[in-house]
């Protein structure tokens, strides 16, 4: 259900390519990527939308087309009001999408993140590295394929990995404090600890 | 003369000005006394770290109030909050830049197993990267549990074999 505004109105009159996007909230816009910039600065200098409170990413599935969509999140602190504007990647396999931080610095980090987390790469941005995992962190972990757990990989740091022989593991996802399966055991008798302790080695202390 | 190693004996009419005690003695109840915390706080637990150190809970009751954020100058790391794969050799690295006899405490949950962070970027449990001596339980843990790990620090200290460690290494 789109939500009608007038920014949305006069956005669509601007760029006969946009279309309206289903909305539960406020009101949405799908662009074609290309047009991302021009929008963006329309709706910035245009009609007052002058905070980017938001710049994400949606991978709809693996083997999906089109797979991710770039999704920014305006807002006009003079007035009040949001305005979401989606842009789907045309690349399935090498997302890219135009860079928007000549129009807010603040997109620098957003894009970074977006990078780092789904590999969309942004072109254009000044200096698209890595922003939460460490440089040369092999996988994007937001992405639909990547196991919340994670998967193995090494220490960023060679030469401590090498001492401490700890790889990056996946993370245990079966039992802990936190998980329950109700029926199987008697909950008051017991234990608060992982029902899978395989991941759980001893390790004496040394020195 | 003292009876062993863990206690510091002087009977003033016996031995007068003379103290006669054991080497391990001697340097347990120093470094006891003495133990100077490397704060790793990296999440929420250093919150209560720091309350730890305030005048309510006075951590310096124990000898423990000399904070310092130098590995060079600290025997003790107090690893309180989430060490992420991304910090974990940095972690490691100021383990290792301590000066020995050195010690480690893992404040709270995620320091002693990752807590509730089962994810791909948290680090399960800082004892992969570095020897823990005492685990506090808690999220966070209150600041006198903090106390409770720094007494069984204590303890633990004591017990060390001090003097032979010493001309060994």
């Amino acid at each position: 259900m789109p939500v009608a505004s007038q920014a949305a109105t006069a956005l669509k009159a601007k760029f006969p390519s946009a279309t309206d996007r289903a909305s539960s909230d406020h009101a949405a816009c799908n662009v074609p990527l290309a047009e991302v910039p021009a929008v963006l600065q329309f709706l910035r200098d245009e009609q007052g939308f002058d905070h980017l409170a938001d710049l994400t990413a949606i991978d709809w599935a693996e083997g999906a087309s089109p797979r991710f969509t770039v999704v920014y999140n305006l807002y006009a602190t003079a007035r009040g009001e949001y305005i979401r504007v989606a842009a789907d990647c045309t690349n399935d396999l090498e997302p890219a999408a135009p860079t928007v931080t000549h129009l807010w610095p603040g997109a620098n980090w957003h894009e970074r993140e977006c990078f780092d987390m789904f590999g969309i790469t942004f072109e254009g941005h000044p200096d698209l590295r890595r922003i939460l995992m460490w440089d040369g962190y092999p996988y994007h972990p937001l992405r639909k394929e990547f196991p919340l757990a994670g998967i193995e990989t090494v220490l960023p740091d060679a030469e401590i990995a090498e001492v401490t022989k700890t790889p990056v593991i996946a993370a245990p996802m079966a039992g802990g404090p936190f998980v329950a399966s109700p029926g199987e055991i008697n909950m008051a008798d017991a234990e608060p600890s992982a029902k899978d302790q395989s991941w759980n080695e001893r390790k004496p202390k040394t020195d | 003369m003292a009876a062993s190693h863990t206690e510091l004996g002087f009977n003033g009419k016996v031995e007068g000005e003379v103290i006669v005690s054991r080497a391990d003695a001697v340097i347990n109840w120093i470094r006891t006394n003495s133990v100077w915390p490397m704060p790793m706080g990296l999440a929420c637990c250093a919150i209560e770290l720091m309350a730890v150190g305030n005048g309510r809970f006075d951590i310096a009751r124990f000898g423990a109030e000399v904070m310092r954020f130098s590995p060079r100058q600290s025997d003790c790391m107090i690893v309180a909050g989430t060490v992420t794969y991304k910090m974990a050799p940095q972690v490691r690295r100021i383990y290792d830049q301590m000066m020995g006899p050195k010690w480690v405490i893992a404040m709270g949950a995620c320091a002693s197993s990752g807590g509730m962070y089962r994810s791909y970027a948290t680090l399960q449990g800082v004892d992969r990267i570095v020897p823990v001596d005492v685990y506090v339980s808690g999220c966070p843990p209150r600041p006198e549990a903090l106390l409770d790990a720094l007494i069984k620090l204590q303890e633990k200290i004591k017990r060390e074999p001090a003097a032979k460690n010493l001309f060994v290494a």
